[in-house]
This record gives structure tokens, C-alpha cells and sequence, in this order.
């Protein structure tokens, strides 16, 4: 199929970006490819805002005592609003709201979703809930992103409003997730066996699932807060007999899965990117595929390792406790695949790769330090400390993030038709990937010190640690801004056009034009071969 | 497996192609499987709140015996015989529809929808009569005051059945009177028939674990 690299260009003909013109068309369109970057500009507003708001928050703690902020209750709404804004309204939707809209039909040989207009509709439940939740910034939330009762249900802050916007972007989850499981089962082009789906499928398969499955768990929860404040209805408030732990049990059975819900795609994005840039076949398909889908089973009964201090038995604690070890072998048995896949590869170190292997240390550093948030007896001493802090960010940040980012590299040229400037994209991976473990790196051992989360100040002995912190997420930032200006720069104005393969890749999204036509292929593909045929004799 | 290179081309004018990209099986096939895990959501939504039931019902057992005396016992009852009767006449209308009989559809769905309002008529009497004896919805201002969280519950877990049932009946109207009266149905095409019905059937269904929960048990 490679050889077609060489003869179609695509740029010059009729493509997704140019068949229709006009804002009014990409605002109702139900194009998947188009959807993408509608979500991908909306969830890039709440990026910057959490990005904006973590900043300010490492200001305030670069040096002991109140500096910039001189109420600790701002402080409060900050860690907030990041924390709402990162997870519910930038890292969730992240990946396969984005580029999970972009790739799977492509991937899979279809010519669009199952349900395209679900699809348009999935956005706009998502923007109504962005529109609802920044409407309740009117009155901050300060409860932190998790809702905790009692505080949720007693503090006159807009507590309902928010939890409400939640409600509303579970429900585009939802829907997105319930779109995709429906075009993977029913239209995989003629020969895409289940054991021919590339590996961002099957991850983006088992995120699916999860949001459909957990979603409306922590949904009913929210509405449930609501009835709480303006009912009583007595379910959460110990005070009218109701049980505070039963809503952080509920809570969790979604905000923990919710975390494979991140990460996932972005092990399915390395998987992608590994084989591609070591020119050899994924190690181990097999494996990548059931350690993806046994995550996403493992993932739902691990959700009381949240709440080990929280007053829970004995016997469940030792049992989540167990059971939260046993989800660090599949994720081992992904390092070990990529890893293998490398190893004796021909790599060439281009900017996803760069991006690619980052991820895998960065997750790895995130695997082990959750092994000893595991252990009951370590957790007890850890528990609300910057160790967690660091070890999750770690997760979501180092993980699902640096996943997007990586991706956005990686299916640039596709998405585009552009290629942008290798030199600019490596500098601003050097300033994130430094930046990054400056800024949390520090944070473990504060951690290992005490020093707990979400105080605005703090005893001098931790200032030196909380200034390298600082000077690093301010660096971090710079390697954002960055990477996505030169990306949106190089869409906007670049010169460089891209060919229909410029990786010389196997699977099925390269194979046609860049940016591809409306309809995604010229003619329904037929599939023959294995994702990562890479080594064999027409791609050598 | 499903052929997507297939497409039967009935698209409306003024529509882009790639929405009816599906042959007519695989679009049944998906809007099917894409209705049972709407479904799951459905239930997972509720299942929230029988957790919840189960947990506090160990807490203030007492308390949720006495406080299930005060529900009344017949009008449940009836309501139960009411949705099963609509359930019936649901699973007539996909008959009907599968036999391209559109004013059986018509028929049928209709007596469904008249059901589902006599649902929505003797609950709205229940909560009227709840609201006058003081217990809807500040219950812990009234005497009622140790039954709040069964009445918490009771009241959170109808009202959102009670909306079930008004979605379930506008789903069937929209998607299966309306379209049948322009004899959109045949043997070859029925799905938003069926799917409309699958959707009745669990908010039937829903309510057939919530009258024993609540009014037997208690």
C-alpha cells in the first residue's frame, strides 16, 4: 500500500477541510474529522484556564508565607477550578473526543461514526456543560474537584451548579463512548479482524466501555449531591443520618476508573507511535490488546485505595489494597511490550518518538510511586501529601497529556496536510519534558517530608523544594505554549506539505490522502495484513 | 462481520452522504446495540440510588418499615398493573410495525402513551397527598422527621422515574405514532419501532423493582 506514498499529494484536491467553507459549516457539521477539532479548540480554552490557575497557585507557593494570594479561600477556588477544568473539561474528553473522533473510522476503514449526528450532539451537551460550569464560577466552587460531603452539601458556594455541569459532561462522555463501541463492533472495513484493529482501537474500545459503564455511576452521585442541598434528602449528611463515605464510595467507583479513562487512549497513542519509529512490529500484539481491556476490568474494583483513611473496614481496605497491586501487572506487561518493540528496532528519533518514550518513563515513574500509595501502611503516612500530588500528576500530566500532545504530533501531517518544523517541536518537548520533572520530582520528596496538599502556605524548612517546583511548572508552561503555537502556527501558515505517508507507516489512516477526502477513503478499503507489518519485504 | 463499503443510497437531499453511510442491517444492527447500552447507562443511573436504598435501609431499618406504611399500598399497585399493561401493548405495537401494520403501531402505542399518563396522574395524586400530610418535600420540618431518609430516597427515586416515564412517552410519540401515521413502517424497516419500546420496557421494568422495594418491603 506504500505505494502510493509517492504518486498522490492530496493537498491540491477536494478535502475534509475544504469541501465546505465557512464557520457556520464546521459548527454543524458531523463530520468525525471535523467534530475532532471542534472539541480539540474547546478543550483547549480549558486547558489554558487550568493551566492559567495552576500557575498562579505555584506563585503563591514559591515562597513561604502569603505572597500574591492573601486569602486562603482564593486559594481554595484555585485548586478547584484546576482540578474541575483538567479533569471534567480538558483530560476526559481529551484524547478520544479528539483524536479518537479523528482516527477509529479512519483506522478501522469506515466513513464516519455510527451515529454522526449523536455525535455533533455529544459536543454541544459538552459545551452547555462548560457553559454551565463556568457560569457557576460566578459564585466559586471550593470544595476541590472531588465534591466531598459533608463540605459539598453545607458550603453556600454554587456547589450544585457545578456538580450539575459535571452531570451534563458525563453525559457527553457517555454519549461519545456509546458512539464509538457501536462503530467499532459494526464497521470495520471488509478484512479489519478484531486481531487486525490497530492498538489505539482496541485502548480507545476499552475507554469506551469504561465511560459508558462508570459515567453515569458518579452522575446519579452528583444529582444526588444536589437533592442533598436542596432537599436534605438525607443520603450523604451525617447530620440528617445520611453517610458521607457511601458518596466517596460512589464517587470513586467512577473517579477512579476515570483515570483509565485518561490514560488508556494514551497508551493506544505509544503503541501507535513505538512501532512506527523502531520500523518493527509491535511487541506482542496479543498482550497490548488484553492488558488494555483486562486495565479496564481491574480498573473498577480498585476504587477504595482512594479512601484508606476514610474510616473503611479492615477486611475492604486489605481487599482494594490487594487488588490495586494486581492492575500494576498489566500495566507492566504494556512497558514490557513497547519496550521489546524498541528493542534491536531501527529508531529514529523524531518529536512523537521523543514524546513517545517520555511517556514511558514518565508512566513508569507514576507506576511504581502508585505501588507505594498501595500499601496500606505507607498510604496511611502518604495519603493527602505532595507525594500523591506528584504521583498522580505524574499519571494525568506525564500520562494523558503528554499522550495528546504526542498524538497531536504524531497525526499532524494527517490532520492537516502540513508537516511542521522538527527543530522548533524538539525544543519545546526539551523545555516541557525538563520542566515537567522539575516541577514534580520536588513535590515526592515534600511529600515524603509532610508537606500536605491544598495549603496555600506552608514552614520555611520546604521553601527551597516549593521555588524549584515553581521555576519548574513555569518552564513546563513555556513548553506547552510552545509546542501548540508552533502546531497551530505551522497549520495556519506553513509551507510544507504533507504526503499521504510521510512515516512510511502500515496502518490504515496513512494509506489515504493527507488531509483526507470528506468521505475519509477514495474507495472502501480491503484489509489483508496485520497493523505493524513493519520488516517485512515491501516496507524494509 | 458488517460491510461498510455497501451503502444504500436513499440520502435526503441536502444532506451530507456520509450520515446515511451505513447499508440498512448494519444501521439496524448499530442503532440496536447502540439502544441496549444507552439502556446500561439507564441502569447503572439507578443503580446508584438502590445502593444507596440498600445502605440506608441497614442504617434506619425501623425507621424504612414504618416509614413504607405511609406509602399507599393500592395506588402503587395499580400503577404497577398500569405499566405492565403499557408494556404489552409496547411489544403489540413492534409486532404490528414488523408486519408493516402502521395503524397498529398507531393503535398500540397510543394505549401505551394513555397508560403512561394514568402512571403520571395517580403518582401526582400519591405526592399531593404526601405534600399534604407534610412529608414532600422539607420533610424535617414536619413530624415526619425520622422517616427523612426513606422519604429522601422514595422521592428521588420516582421523581426520576416519573421522568423516565414522560421521556419514554415522547420517544414513543416522536418516534413511533408520529412517523407511523405517514406509514413509515414496513417489515424491512421497524427500528425506531423497537428501539422505542426497549426504552418502555425499562422504565416498566425499573418500576417493577421500585413498587415491591419501596411499598412491600420497605
Amino acid at each position: 500500500m506504500s505505494a502510493h506514498a509517492s504518486t498522490a499529494h492530496g493537498n491540491d484536491e477536494v478535502n475534509y477541510l475544504n469541501w465546505k467553507t465557512g464557520i457556520w459549516s464546521w459548527l454543524t457539521s458531523t463530520d468525525h474529522k471535523r467534530i475532532c477539532f471542534l472539541y480539540l479548540f474547546a478543550i483547549m480554552i480549558f486547558f489554558i484556564g487550568g493551566g492559567i490557575a495552576a500557575l498562579i497557585m505555584r506563585t503563591e507557593l514559591a515562597f513561604a508565607g502569603p505572597t500574591i494570594i492573601k486569602d486562603p479561600h482564593l486559594y481554595n477556588i484555585l485548586f478547584t477550578m484546576h482540578g474541575v477544568f483538567m479533569i471534567f473539561l480538558f483530560v476526559v474528553p481529551g484524547i478520544p473526543a479528539t483524536l479518537g473522533n479523528f482516527l477509529i473510522p479512519l483506522m478501522i476503514g469506515a466513513k464516519d461514526v455510527a451515529f454522526p449526528r449523536l455525535n455533533l450532539f455529544s459536543f454541544y451537551v459538552y459545551v452547555i456543560g462548560a457553559l454551565i460550569g463556568g457560569y457557576a464560577m460566578l459564585n466559586p466552587v471550593d470544595t476541590g474537584w472531588t465534591f466531598y460531603a459533608p463540605y459539598s452539601t453545607t458550603t453556600n458556594t454554587s456547589v450544585s451548579l457545578m456538580v450539575f455541569a459535571a452531570f451534563v459532561l458525563g453525559f457527553s462522555s457517555i454519549l461519545t463512548g456509546l458512539n464509538f463501541i457501536v462503530t467499532i463492533h459494526q464497521l470495520r472495513a471488509p478484512g479489519m479482524t478484531w486481531m487486525r484493529l490497530p492498538v489505539f482501537v482496541w485502548a480507545s474500545y476499552a475507554t469506551a466501555v469504561i465511560q459508558t459503564v462508570a459515567t453515569p455511576v458518579v452522575g446519579m452521585t452528583l444529582l444526588l449531591v444536589i437533592a442533598e442541598r436542596a432537599f436534605g434528602a438525607g443520603i450523604f449528611d451525617p447530620t440528617k443520618g445520611g453517610d458521607p463515605v457511601l458518596m466517596e464510595h460512589l464517587f470513586w467507583f467512577y473517579s477512579h476508573p476515570v483515570v483509565y479513562i485518561m490514560v488508556l487512549p494514551a497508551f493506544g497513542v505509544v503503541g501507535e507511535i513505538i512501532p512506527v519509529f523502531s520500523r518493527k512490529p509491535l511487541f506482542g500484539y496479543k498482550m497490548v490488546v488484553i492488558s488494555s481491556m483486562a486495565i479496564a476490568a481491574v480498573g473498577f474494583i480498585v476504587w477504595a485505595h482512594h479512601m484508606f483513611v476514610a474510616g473503611i473496614s479492615d477486611f475492604s481496605a486489605k481487599f482494594f489494597s490487594i487488588v490495586t497491586f494486581l492492575v500494576a501487572i498489566p500495566t507492566a506487561v504494556k512497558v514490557f511490550n513497547w519496550v521489546s518493540t524498541m528493542y534491536k528496532g531501527s529508531i529514529s528519533f523524531k518529536t512523537p518518538m521523543l514524546y513517545a518514550m517520555a511517556f514511558v518513563f514518565l508512566f513508569m515513574v507514576a507506576g511504581t510511586t502508585g505501588i507505594y500509595l498501595a500499601m496500606l501502611g505507607v498510604d496511611v503516612y502518604y495519603h493527602d501529601t505532595y507525594f500523591v500530588v506528584a504521583h498522580f500528576h505524574y499519571t494525568i500530566q506525564g500520562g494523558a497529556v503528554i499522550g495528546l500532545i504526542a498524538a497531536l504530533h504524531f497525526w499532524f501531517p494527517k490532520m492537516t496536510g502540513k508537516i511542521y518544523s522538527e527543530r522548533m517541536a524538539r525544543i519545546a518537548f526539551a523545555f516541557l519534558f525538563f520542566g515537567f520533572n522539575l516541577t514534580f520530582i520536588p513535590q515526592f520528596i515534600l511529600g515524603m517530608d509532610g508537606m500536605p496538599r491544598r495549603y496555600y502556605d506552608y514552614p520555611v524548612q520546604y521553601q527551597t523544594l516549593h521555588t524549584i517546583s515553581t521555576i519548574g511548572a513555569y518552564l513546563n508552561g513555556f513548553g506547552y505554549t510552545f509546542a501548540l503555537v508552533n502546531l497551530l502556527w505551522t497549520a495556519k501558515f506553513g509551507k510544507v506539505k504533507a504526503p499521504r505517508n510521510p512515516y512510511n507507516s502500515t496502518s490504515l489512516e496513512w494509506q489515504t490522502a493527507s488531509p483526507p477526502v470528506h468521505e475519509n477513503f477514495e474507495t472502501t478499503p480491503v484489509v489483508d495484513h496485520d497493523p505493524y507489518n513493519y520488516g517485512t519485504h515491501s516496507h524494509a | 462481520m458488517s460491510n461498510a463499503a455497501i451503502v444504500d443510497h436513499n440520502v435526503p437531499p441536502g444532506e451530507p452522504p456520509h450520515i446515511h453511510h451505513m447499508d440498512t442491517p448494519t444501521a439496524y444492527g448499530a442503532a440496536k446495540l447502540g439502544m441496549w447500552l444507552f439502556l446500561a447507562t439507564e441502569i447503572l443511573l439507578f443503580a446508584v440510588m438502590f445502593c444507596s436504598f440498600a445502605i440506608m435501609r441497614y442504617y434506619h431499618l425501623h425507621e424504612f418499615h414504618e416509614a413504607s406504611h405511609h406509602l399507599d399500598l393500592r395506588a402503587g399497585a395499580l400503577n404497577t398493573a398500569i405499566l405492565l399493561f403499557s408494556s404489552y401493548t409496547a411489544a403489540v405495537a413492534v409486532t404490528k410495525a414488523q408486519m408493516g401494520d402502521n395503524r397498529g403501531v398507531v393503535k398500540n402505542f397510543t394505549y401505551s402513551l394513555l397508560c403512561g399518563f394514568g402512571f403520571l396522574i395517580v403518582k401526582s395524586y400519591e405526592y399531593t397527598h404526601k405534600a399534604h400530610e407534610g412529608m414532600f418535600p422539607f420533610v424535617w420540618n414536619s413530624d415526619f422527621y425520622h422517616y427523612k431518609n426513606f422519604l429522601g430516597l422514595y422521592f428521588c427515586m420516582t421523581g426520576l422515574h416519573a421522568l423516565h416515564v414522560i421521556i419514554g412517552m415522547a420517544i414513543m410519540f416522536w418516534y413511533g405514532i408520529r412517523p407511523a401515521r405517514n406509514n413509515r413502517f414496513s417489515g424491512k424497516y421497524y427500528t425506531p419501532v423497537e428501539l422505542s419500546a426497549l426504552y418502555w420496557h425499562l422504565v416498566d421494568l425499573i418500576w417493577i423493582y421500585l413498587f415491591p422495594l419501596l411499598y412491600l418491603v420497605g
